[in-house]
């Protein structure tokens, strides 16, 4: 028992341990949404994207404030989405295309002005993230990110679940397909900024979509979806927390997405409705019945 | 009464500018089934878009019980076609009705009463009562159409907006879909169908809206599905032959 209350007796834990529940749930929801709508790819690219927004941020405010680091992040990211929308509208080429295009470079970008900023950013640490070093303001951000996106998602359910589904009979039922589509890519980067300095944009997509992938093989239910999401990353961000901070030298932004990988390993292998095993299970044959029906003619096997 | 019909008048909808539907005019009546026939490209499923105004209409008017049409209205329901659907979405057969009540339950109110029976009269009515916990995908093509057309009732709309329902279905589903359509219309459901089968127009429906960019005819299936429309209509020789046509006349020139 000592050994899952030990971690929470130093500060540093406690401090990554609410904020890895809190960015693991509001990931672990957001999920639903990027699974179902295909956005995988998207968020991807945008987590990257946010590098020159970062550095700008560090070189205008000239140190790296959370508010800084915020905004740039925020308005790097939502350039490239946009920006890409704007290509795949203004041609032919399709919107993956134009975001690959986007995002690498501003990737090349952000590394361009990383050699001017004077301020020290490690390029690790914004790749990886250190859950560990996070400020009460790392946290106060997570909570008001968790506190606005989850609320005003879970409220705008229905419409979601609607376009989600089908895109042209939720706007022939008045759902302004347009302004939530919007609203969805904004609570995303925003996420995604209170999330860089946890686990770095290389592994919050793990915490983004594993949660999401693995209900989505267990259950035939949209909300079901969204909350399990946010419950398997806010449980899964803790046993990786808790597992980093005894074995030593185990990175713990690994730990977690690897405690969520195994976690939708079980699930892919396990699903009582859609996992691996109960496709490979012999299904009940037909021919049982047929045997039935014809008792004269089984001879040819 | 003269009120209970739809009047489309003078309707154009252009793609970038490129008009696809041409100063269309037509009005249909409550209770009756009317196919919208047309070669590809005619602007079937453009009017369909735009009567659930999912398109801008470039110049005309829609009207549904002597009230103005404007944007998408409860008052229809539009059933695309199946193969636009992610069928492995995480829904079963009550929850995609219940998707029919969001509307008028509002975006985040619980369920009344009255939500919970049109959902269940809707599932009895198109005969899924055994499936209400299947998830969408485990259900036969005829199946699906079915659900969507109990969410369609569950939001308690009058004009039915089908786009090609009847593409691959076999036979006893095709019938089984005729039943039914036969039951909504005698609910007084005014249903547009977009089709593709003129063998079966006389048997399926009560008027055809005959299509190619503009209104070539509309009307009875009696008055109106004649040879020389269809012939019209598809430009080519599409008419199938005098068989389809058994019984109402086969007029056209053999020269």
């Amino acid at each position: 028992m000592t050994w899952l209350t030990e971690p929470f007796s130093h500060d540093f834990m406690q401090r990554a341990l609410v904020g890895g529940a809190l960015i693991g749930f509001a990931n672990g929801f957001l999920g639903g949404f990027v699974v179902l709508r295909r956005l995988a790819l998207m968020a991807d690219a945008l987590s990257h994207s946010m590098l020159p927004g970062l550095a700008l941020g560090v070189m205008l405010a000239g140190s790296l404030t959370l508010s800084a680091l915020f905004t740039g992040g925020l308005a790097a990211a939502l350039f490239v989405a946009l920006g890409a929308l704007l290509i795949s509208r203004s041609s032919r080429l399709k919107e993956d295309t134009a975001l690959a295009i986007l995002y690498t470079v501003a990737v090349s970008f952000g590394l361009v002005l990383l050699t001017v900023v004077k301020a020290r950013v490690s390029l690790n640490h914004y790749l990886f993230g250190n859950i560990l070093g996070l400020a009460n303001s790392d946290l106060w951000l997570a909570y008001g990110v968790t506190l606005t996106a989850i609320p005003l998602l879970a409220a705008l359910q229905r419409p979601y679940l609607l376009l989600l589904f089908e895109p042209s009979v939720a706007r022939s039922q008045g759902v302004r397909a347009g302004v939530l589509n919007l609203l969805l890519v904004v609570l995303l980067v925003v996420t995604m900024v209170a999330s860089v300095q946890a686990v770095g944009v290389i592994l919050m997509l793990g915490l983004l979509i594993a949660p999401a992938a693995t209900v989505y093989l267990l259950c035939d239910s949209f909300p079901a979806m969204l909350w399990g999401g946010g419950l398997i990353g806010a449980v899964g961000s803790l046993i990786g927390l808790v597992v980093s901070y005894h074995v030593s030298n185990l990175p713990s932004g690994a730990a977690i997405v690897l405690t969520l990988g195994a976690i939708f390993l079980l699930a892919w292998l396990f699903s009582p409705r859609y996992g691996v095993l109960r496709r490979l299970r012999r299904p009940r044959h037909f021919h049982d019945e047929s045997l039935a029906r014809w008792p004269g003619h089984h001879e040819h096997k | 009464m003269a009120d209970h019909q739809l009047v489309v008048s003078d309707l154009t909808v252009s793609y970038n500018r490129i008009p696809a539907l041409h100063h269309l005019s037509f009005s249909a009546q409550c209770g009756h089934a009317v196919a919208l026939l047309g070669p590809n490209g005619a602007g079937k499923s453009t009017l369909i878009k735009a009567l659930c105004g999912l398109l801008d209409r470039e110049t005309g008017a829609i009207s549904f019980h002597g009230y103005a049409v404007n944007g998408p209205s409860r008052e229809f329901a539009y059933l695309p076609q199946r193969e636009l659907i992610d069928w492995d979405f995480p829904t079963t057969v009550r929850g995609l009705v219940e998707m029919g009540r969001y509307q008028r339950a509002g975006w985040w109110r619980w369920f009344s009463d009255d939500d919970r029976a049109a959902v269940d009269h809707a599932i009895a009515l198109m005969q899924l009562e055994d499936l209400v916990d299947r998830q969408v995908s485990a259900l036969s093509g005829g199946q699906q159409q079915r659900a969507f057309l109990a969410r369609a009732l569950a939001q308690q709309a009058h004009v039915f907006l089908l786009d090609e329902p009847f593409t691959g279905l076999d036979k006893p589903n095709q019938d089984n879909l005729k039943q039914l359509l036969r039951t909504l219309r005698s609910q007084g459901k005014l249903l547009l169908i977009s089709h593709h089968d003129l063998a079966s127009v006389p048997e399926i429906f009560d008027s055809v809206l005959l299509l190619n960019g503009e209104l070539i005819a509309s009307g009875s299936v009696s008055e109106t599905f004649t040879p020389e429309n269809i012939q019209r209509t598809y430009g080519t020789r599409a008419f199938a032959g005098p068989r389809t046509l058994a019984g109402r006349g086969h007029t056209h020139d053999h020269e």
